[in-house]
């Protein structure tokens, strides 16, 4: 990795934690009009894999997919406005904070139904495959999805077919109030690659570093031709599972200690300790960002609501039927 | 003798009740044990009955309302709960081809005591994914039983109906009516299946809403009563069996009907209670039977968007001014 991508990788994570706390400050002002699943503590998933990506690549996400958009180089402004509902949003204010897409730079749905993303990445990387180019497809997922069917059957063609597909497994230890020990009667998730006869690997989730390589290695076995992976990243879920859930079911210690293991403050130090950075550095590139994501967050607030005719707009079958 | 009580309160008595009556009945639903459920149902149930009976499962919508039905034809009463019916998409397998039919297919040597509980409607902007109003999906499936409760003592009394009930039942629950209260009737009792509820008297025009519908009627019903418009309303309650003979009964007195749902337009319950009424009150209409439901659209998720698509108390009242010109009372 040059100098260049390592601070990338930092400045995709601070423009990801920033926005999503900057959301967090907006929804307890009343700016966003449903909950939203953040994405804090789990900045270098998003960020590492992203960073293997071309813009032609294409990614689905999850409910929680605000930082896999910045992360494939969604402008936060656009995303952040979509989770106000404005019109100024990705999405024109009708997906919203679950259900974001720009096919410009390869975001091809952040889905709000648990492991609806994973079959389509699987098609997104067979059109690969039939359209004869070397693009690759990533789903990102949560450890909750995969004890879901769409992860199974996903897993199962990508292998069967050598599709040039990722799937990216974040195991933040809950699925809503259920902890992963509760739902999953195995230590790795990354251990059902076995049974599909593809690759699996396990990384820890909280440094970037490794989620990068894993990625770089997934990415280049698939442009081969050789096939789909299965990378298990390791996080924690900092926060509730959407903004106003108070996680009661599990101790403010075990909070605390994922608190220490932050995935910037991991980064930041490896790069001021390798010469890559100064303080300073961090300094500027920190103001840069918080410039940024204040200015987003003002455009998201300005920006008008559609006008109600809108939801008329874009919808197929009958559109005499469309009554009102 | 009866309690004020929201419908989540009346829904966890029901269970409760019913689980201390009979060890056959259990639950299993995502985030329903410890946590009691996203909109605190079960709040409560797990320190009680334990894990076994309120049980937590994956994230796996097709594995354990198919379970569920595994369970119910070995003597089992399972409960699931789908916490958002746009989700039994995922489960639509077990749901239609399989519990549905379990039944009939097998000759009547099975039978599928069980309840799959649902949520439905739109709340708090949660977009297309979690807003639908799938009732109809159901209501379609023939072997189904489907309620659609408006207030908390009908949640109580239908959802012992339906967890006695020996037949499969999707029991939709409105998420904005949870945190709403009612007086709900003490002690044991069961509301039947296939009766309506005429929650007002009228002689101008019908009104049978559903769910959460019947809120809005009823407060256009008051409104227009201080002109002299007469409104008569229904809650059909269950929408099968439904109760027909109220329903006609009331349109050949009113000679005109107007059906509010929060389903979309098309291939409706609406539509099926439009056409019913059409043909077996043809001779007693007096205007043509009025639909207000959810536009044919995906739920959008910005405020303004929302609230366009979904049946307001407005477009009722515009139906019911629409189908009165004319009229002795207009
Ligand atoms: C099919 C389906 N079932 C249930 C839900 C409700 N739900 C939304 S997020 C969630 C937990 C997801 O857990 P996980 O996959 O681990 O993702 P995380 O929230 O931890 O990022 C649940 C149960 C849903 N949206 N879709
Ligand atoms: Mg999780």
């Amino acid at each position: 990795m040059n100098r260049e991508m390592k601070i990338g990788l930092l400045e995709t994570m601070l423009k990801i934690r920033k926005a999503e706390l900057q959301l967090a400050v907006m929804f307890k002002n009343g700016k966003i009009p449903s909950g939203a699943h953040l994405y804090e503590g789990e900045e270098a998933i998003a960020a590492g894999v992203c960073a293997n990506l071309r813009t032609d690549d294409q990614i689905t996400s999850t409910h929680r997919g605000h930082g896999h958009c910045i992360a494939k180089g969604m402008e936060p402004r656009r995303m952040m406005a979509e989770v106000c509902a404005k019109s100024t949003g990705c999405c024109s204010g009708k997906g919203g904070t679950m259900h974001m897409f720009d096919p410009s730079i390869g975001v091809m749905g952040t889905i709000g139904i648990v492991g609806g993303g994973m079959p389509i990445a699987t098609g997104l990387g067979l059109a690969a495959k039939l359209q004869g180019t070397d693009r690759v497809a990533v789903s990102f997922f949560g450890d909750g999805a995969s004890n879901n069917g769409a992860f199974h059957e996903s897993l199962n063609m990508a292998s069967l077919w050598k599709l040039p597909v990722i799937y990216v497994c974040e195991n933040n230890q809950f699925a809503t109030s259920v902890s992963v020990k509760r739902s999953t009667p195995i230590e790795d998730i990354s251990v059902r690659a076995i049974g599909y006869g593809m690759s699996g690997v396990t990384v820890d989730g909280n440094k970037v570093d490794e989620t990068y390589a894993a990625a770089a290695d997934a990415v280049a076995r698939a442009r081969r031709g050789d096939g789909p992976t299965l990378i298990e990243c390791k996080t924690y879920r900092i926060r509730g599972h959407f903004e106003g859930d108070d996680a009661i079911y599990r101790s403010k210690e075990e909070v605390q200690a994922a608190r220490e293991r932050d995935p910037i403050e991991y980064w930041k130090n490896v790069l001021l300790g390798d010469g890559t950075i100064s303080e300073q550095d961090f300094i500027d590139l920190n103001e840069k960002i918080e410039q940024l994501i204040a200015q987003a967050a003002q455009f998201a607030d300005e920006s008008s609501y559609p006008t109600p005719e809108d939801a008329l707009k874009l919808c197929g079958g009958n559109p005499s039927l469309l009554v009102k | 003798m009866s309690r004020e009580l929201t419908q989540a309160e009346a829904l966890r008595e029901a269970l409760c009740e019913e689980m201390r009556a009979d060890k056959q009945i259990f639950i299993m639903g995502e985030d329903v044990g410890p946590h009691g459920g996203i909109f605190t149902v079960t709040k409560g149930m797990f320190d009680e009955f334990g894990g076994e009976r309120v049980r937590d499962t994956p994230i796996s919508e097709a594995g354990f309302v198919g379970a569920a039905l595994g369970a119910a034809i070995i003597g089992g009463r399972p409960i699931a709960e789908l916490m958002f019916g746009d989700f039994a998409a995922v489960a639509m397998d077990q749901l239609v081809n399989q519990i549905a039919k379990a039944r009939y297919m097998s000759g009547g040597k099975v039978k599928a005591p069980l309840v799959v509980r649902l949520t439905i409607g739109a709340r708090g902007s949660t977009a297309a994914q979690h807003s639908q109003s799938p009732h109809a999906w159901f209501m379609h499936t023939p072997g189904l039983y489907v309620a659609v409760p408006s207030t908390p003592a009908d949640c109580k009394g239908l959802l012992k109906t339906a967890i006695r009930n020996d037949n499969p039942v999707v029991f939709c629950e409105h998420k904005k009516l949870y945190f709403v209260k009612g007086q709900v009737p003490d002690g044991d009792y069961m509301t039947p299946f296939g009766v309506a509820d005429i929650k007002r008297q009228g002689k101008h025009a019908t009104v049978v809403a559903i769910s959460i519908m019947v809120n809005k009627a009823l407060a256009v019903a008051d409104k227009l009563a201080r002109e002299g418009i007469e409104l008569e309303v229904i809650d059909p309650r269950t929408l099968v069996p439904m109760d027909w003979e109220t329903i006609f009964k009331s349109v050949r007195k009113t000679g005109r009907l107007v059906v509010m749902d929060e389903g979309c337009f098309t291939g409706s319950v609406a539509a099926e209670i439009a056409s019913k009424v059409s043909k077996e009150c043809f001779d007693y209409l007096d205007a043509p039977v009025e639909r207000v439901c959810a536009t044919d659209t995906p739920i959008p998720f910005s405020p303004p968007l929302e609230e366009f698509v979904i049946p307001q108390e407005d477009d009722l009242e515009k139906a019911v001014r629409s189908i009165l010109v004319g009229a002795a009372c207009a």
